[in-house]
């Protein structure tokens, strides 16, 4: 009879993490063996947000295409589509003009702050603190509120589209994002207060889910997860796309490769958005970005409602837009932008049509999440959704 | 830069003359043109050597072209953030043959080609668990091939009765419409009355 209690108490355990787990991030199911309480392999399943969006862009003109984006990282939604709109620019070998570049990169900063404040705090209520999402989503809501603003809808915004933006934005909504950034930093440091010396948070957070360069690279990780390995490596300074060479800004570094180091790198980054948001604002009031919103190419970007009132061939041009699209010369393209969670790409094949006939969508957490064994193993069980929460995973890029 | 993507593709090409078949530079971008043999040594090549070091891995998707004989390429993306450079390879292969796995060298290729598989139905050789990922726990065919129809084959729904999800063929409560909005003027090719007398007389 002790034999078999001793054999008993040998078995490993198998837990079903998810599919409806509040710390899963999204709908992930994950399968974990476990000896005793220390992890022996973890098993993502994913998918269940699969939507196919990849076939679907196919059989889209290169317009239609753009909410799709909206829809990956659906918590900086416009980083997607900016991602999409470089890489059809660069086969139709166009040039944005500058205001529609500041707004870009204006939007994609509100994009990083917005997720990186929920990954903050998000992790934080993971391994227990309830207040910072409580602090954070405050503040993100502000940024919706810009969103909103500026195409009308609070996420799925379809406002960076090939040739441009959508609409200019008005004088008072750059005032109002001039006015956010300054009480923003205050946040910033109260958040710090609850956080970065908090004993529980860095007793869950430090030396928990370590990663050296090299393992990281070769894993395909980016943006903040090869940051917090020690890596130098921001897309958005080493390869620059829009107007960030002009931009002034620092790329933060961590040393440990951990939980808390990507934390730490998180909570500086918003800093850093802020810092290029202000510089943004500046350039768009001063003459240099008063220049036009989009490209003045007639045969990609639909002509303004004033002309169309006016000119036949405004509105033809803008019913051929709007029904054939435009025809994308022959070719294919990987255009990337450093979105808050990585390296996001894009890769275009175009067969001369209207329509895309292949579009790859590079997702960074998607790479993180495959990760998810090597990274957890030898941990006990809480720190699993510990790490998971570190690596910013997002399930609409995911599954896609 | 594009001329030192030049120099690093002629490189390459002089340095692995059995295994890669040539290189493009287009946009700014460089693709090496591999053979599906090789794959493994061409991107070991690429990650060891010093004048590479791509040491990353970006992405790996595969392109559906039915018409032809080998339907399939595979296309990887390689990031050597040591150079601050990108590479494209580009092999094909078919619906049987095998590729072999680069997750020896790229534990992070693993996910890449189990969704080529998915998705695909690509067979990768010595990839240590080649399953299903993205799509739904028995499913089958492979989705994103052109013949794949966008609206699927099944759908499913919850029944009351059974009191469990349940799989029927897909129902479309209105036709499948699929809009050629393409301008007859830039697509079609008219040939004229007048030209096609011309083209029979060159015939004779």
């Amino acid at each position: 009879m002790g034999h078999n209690m001793s054999e008993q108490s040998m078995r490993n355990f198998n837990i079903n993490f998810g599919p409806q787990h509040p710390a899963a991030h999204g709908v992930l199911r994950m399968i974990v063996e476990l000896d005793g309480e220390v992890v022996e392999r973890v098993d993502p399943h994913i998918g269940l947000l699969h939507r196919g969006t990849e076939k679907l862009i196919e059989h889209k003109t290169y317009l239609q295409a753009v909410p799709y984006f909206d829809r990956l990282d659906y918590v900086a939604p416009m980083n997607q589509e900016h991602a999409y709109a470089l890489a059809v620019e660069k086969l139709l070998n166009i040039k944005v003009p500058m205001r529609a570049q500041l707004i870009r990169v204006l939007y994609s900063e509100i994009g990083r702050i917005l997720s990186h404040m929920l990954n903050i705090t998000t992790q934080a209520l993971d391994v227990g603190a309830l207040t910072p999402p409580v602090w954070g989503f405050e503040e993100r809501e502000k940024l919706m509120v810009f969103y909103e603003r500026a195409c009308g809808a609070r996420m799925h915004a379809a406002y960076i589209r090939p040739g441009g933006v959508y609409r200019d934005l008005p004088q008072d909504l750059i005032d109002d994002i001039e006015a956010f950034c300054d009480p923003f930093l205050k946040v910033c440091d109260d958040l710090e207060t609850l956080l970065t010396d908090n004993r529980i948070f860095k007793q869950r957070n430090v030396d928990i889910g370590t990663v050296s360069l090299e393992d990281a690279w070769k894993l395909g990780f980016s943006g903040v997860m090869v940051r917090g390995s020690g890596a130098e490596w921001d897309l958005r300074k080493s390869q620059p796309y829009e107007c960030y060479e002009r931009l002034d800004f620092d790329i933060v570094v961590g040393k440990n490769g951990d939980n808390y180091d990507r934390y730490l790198i998180r909570m500086e980054e918003m800093r850093q958005s802020i810092k290029i948001m202000r510089q943004c604002v500046e350039l768009l009031n001063s003459s240099e970005g008063k220049t036009e919103v989009s490209s003045m190419n007639a045969k990609i970007v639909p002509p303004k409602r004033k002309d169309m009132q006016t000119s036949m061939e405004s509105l033809i041009h803008h019913f051929k837009l709007f029904s054939e699209g435009y025809r994308v010369p022959k070719g294919e393209i990987y255009a990337a932008i450093e979105a808050p969670k990585g390296e996001f790409g894009v890769y275009l094949i175009s067969d001369g049509t209207n329509k895309p006939y292949r579009c790859k969508i590079k997702a960074p957490s998607y790479a993180h999440l495959s990760a998810m064994d090597f990274l957890s193993r030898g941990y006990m069980l809480a720190d699993v959704s510990a790490i998971l929460g570190s690596l910013d995973i997002v399930f609409g890029e995911i599954d896609r | 830069m594009s001329e030192n993507l030049f120099e690093l593709g002629e490189y390459i090409a002089l340095k692995l003359v059995d295994e890669v078949e040539h290189f493009t530079l287009e946009r700014g971008e460089l693709t090496i043109f591999a053979k599906r043999e090789y794959i493994v040594k061409t991107i070991r090549f690429l990650h060891d050597d010093n004048q590479c070091k791509f040491i990353s891995i970006a992405d790996i998707c595969a392109v559906d072209y039915p018409e032809r004989e080998l339907r399939f390429d595979v296309v990887y993306h390689l990031l050597s953030p040591i150079h601050n450079q990108r590479i494209r390879v580009k092999i094909s292969t078919d619906e049987e043959s095998l590729v072999p796995s680069i997750t020896s060298i790229f534990p992070g290729a693993n996910w890449y080609e189990r969704e080529a598989y998915d998705m695909f139905g690509i067979l990768f050789s010595e990839h240590p668990d080649l399953r299903r990922l993205l799509t739904d726990y028995g499913f089958s065919g492979y989705p994103l091939r052109k013949d794949f129809p966008l609206s699927g084959y099944v759908e499913l729904r919850y029944d009351e009765e059974l009191k469990r999800v349940v799989y029927e063929p897909t129902k479309l409560l209105q036709q499948f419409r699929s809009f050629d909005n393409l301008s007859p003027w830039e697509s079609a090719e008219y040939i004229l009355p007048s030209a096609e007398k011309e083209e029979e007389n060159r015939d004779v």
